[in-house]
This record gives C-alpha cells, sequence and structure tokens, in this order.
C-alpha cells in the first residue's frame, strides 16, 4: 500500500476532492495562487460534494463565531476595579 | 454607552478615567481567559494570568504608540505571560504533523468522494439546533490542541484578522492558515458527527 497523503498539487492537472477539502480554507482566506484558483473553481463547478463541503465550512465558521463571551461576574469586575485602584494609587504615591 | 473603540477608552484609561478600563476587561475578558486556559493547568491560574495581563496593560499604557490595535497589544501580552506561566505549552508548540481534513477512507484511489458529506447546513442555521450546537461547538474548541484553539478563538470567536492573530501569536500567515485550517475541518468533522452524519 502506497501511503497517500497529501496528494501533491501537479501543475496543469484538474484537481481531485481529497485535495479540494484541503484547499478550502486557503481558498476563503484568499490565499490560493491565481492558478490554483481557477483549478480549485473548476473543481466546484462540476463537484456537488465539494460544493456542500464549502457550504458546510462556511456554516462551522458562522457557528463558531456566535460563540458568545462569557459574562463577567459582578465579583470578578470588582476585582478588577480593586486591581485598578491599587495601581492607580501606586502611580500618585512614586 | 459601550460603542467607543477600544483606541478611544485606552485613550480615557491614559486620563485616569477607570470606568474605561472596567469596559475594556468587560470587553475582552472571556476569550483572554479561554486563550489562558490552553497553557496552564487550571483555571484559577488562567485567571491570575488575566489579572496580571492587566496589570501588564496599566504599568505598560505610556509606552504604547499605537502601532498595532490595542487588542493585539493587549492579547500579545497575555500569551507572552500565559506562555510564561504554563507548562503545557512548551510540549506542543510545534504546529504538529499533517491531519487530513476529511478521513482519507471517505475517498477512493483517485481521491474522490466514496462517502460524501451529506447535507445539514439548513439544518445547522435552524434556531433551535444552533442553540443546542453551541454548547458542543464549545466544547469541541475547548478540546483542540492549544495552537489551533488560540488561532480559532483569535479569527472566527473573536473576529480578528489574519495580520492581527499573526502579530498576538507571533507566528507567520502560512502557520495561521494551517492552524486555522485544521481547527476548523476539525469543528465541521464535531458538527457533522452531532447530525450522525459522519
Amino acid at each position: 500500500m502506497l501511503p497517500r497523503l497529501r496528494l501533491p498539487l501537479r501543475r496543469n492537472r484538474d484537481i481531485v476532492c481529497q485535495q479540494a477539502v484541503e484547499l478550502v480554507t486557503d481558498y476563503l482566506e484568499g490565499a490560493l495562487s491565481r492558478a490554483d484558483l481557477r483549478r480549485f473553481e473548476a473543481h466546484l463547478a462540476g463537484c456537488p460534494h465539494c460544493t456542500e463541503y464549502l457550504a458546510q465550512m462556511r456554516a462551522t465558521i458562522a457557528l463558531t463565531g456566535d460563540l458568545t463571551a462569557d459574562d463577567l461576574t459582578p465579583q470578578m469586575q470588582d476585582e478588577f476595579i480593586a486591581l485598578y485602584r491599587q495601581w492607580s494609587a501606586g502611580q500618585d504615591g512614586t | 454607552m459601550d460603542q467607543e473603540t477600544d483606541a478611544e477608552l485606552l485613550g480615557r484609561l491614559r486620563a485616569g478615567d477607570e470606568r474605561a478600563f472596567a469596559i475594556l476587561v468587560r470587553r475582552h475578558h472571556a476569550v483572554m481567559l479561554r486563550l489562558a486556559a490552553g497553557y496552564v493547568p487550571s483555571m484559577a491560574v488562567a485567571e491570575e494570568v488575566v489579572q496580571d495581563t492587566w496589570l501588564g496593560v496599566l504599568r505598560g499604557i505610556g509606552g504604547f504608540e499605537g502601532r498595532s490595535s490595542v487588542r493585539t497589544w493587549v492579547f500579545r501580552i497575555l500569551v507572552n505571560r500565559a506562555r510564561t506561566a504554563g507548562t503545557r505549552e512548551r510540549r506542543s508548540v510545534a504546529i504538529g504533523d499533517w491531519v487530513p481534513a476529511v478521513d482519507q477512507s471517505r475517498f477512493d484511489a483517485t481521491g474522490h468522494w466514496t462517502a460524501p458529506p451529506e447535507r445539514w447546513v439548513e439544518e445547522a442555521e435552524n434556531r433551535v439546533n444552533a442553540a443546542k450546537l453551541t454548547n458542543r461547538l464549545r466544547s469541541a474548541v475547548g478540546e483542540l490542541p492549544v495552537r489551533q484553539r488560540e488561532v480559532v478563538l483569535l479569527r472566527d470567536v473573536e473576529g480578528l484578522s489574519s495580520e492581527e492573530v499573526c502579530g498576538v501569536l507571533e507566528i507567520s500567515e502560512g502557520n495561521q492558515r494551517v492552524l486555522l485550517h485544521r481547527a476548523r475541518s476539525r469543528l465541521r468533522q464535531v458538527l457533522e458527527t452531532e447530525f450522525g452524519r459522519a
């Protein structure tokens, strides 16, 4: 068995699904070379599965962006104010 | 009332405005705590690191020249302190071995899908489901290797630009993309499993 890890991108060849899923982030980040972008988009145009995969990655990013920050408890807020006052007092003293 | 930019708040803080400090802390606390937690053994230590960071911000405020954004500056102080405080990071600084975005068993020998992704995007966008997914996603982010978690927290949760993330973590654009790719791919897998279609 050949270890088939990263299928290397070959110049002037169409990319296959297994390569396309590895290019999704570079695509979304605008980091693909012009040639790779053209091949990636050509692949998507003919592959509903990879198009779905890209939609899922976009949905994943959107859902991750919805993770809201846990609010500071009032007690911790008081601690930070105390921290500030301590620092501020030290500033005046020197 | 919470609409001022970080830079405006920093200006007020310089002038001795305690409220500006409180707003800045509240705005950035959660992500800082999560970032710090990636390096240190307990939440208690993470909280200390965050406090220590704000003290560092107060002390360094005179020297801040605004060449980076306020949060890049603050987060970089945090990461440096967390790395000093923590031991976990030393074991996992490396980017790590390559892991496929999708398990290889789902492709044939020519690299075409044999088990293509099934549709779940509409379902995920449904409000009821989204609320349930949030919890699953939150714990999945927590389980990512620390470097991936940092990048995804800063980029996708906190909304920093890739340039800012590289500034905070002092990594190259290329490494940032690799880490982001692994993290997002992993989170997609988690969602897929959640819909029972892995």
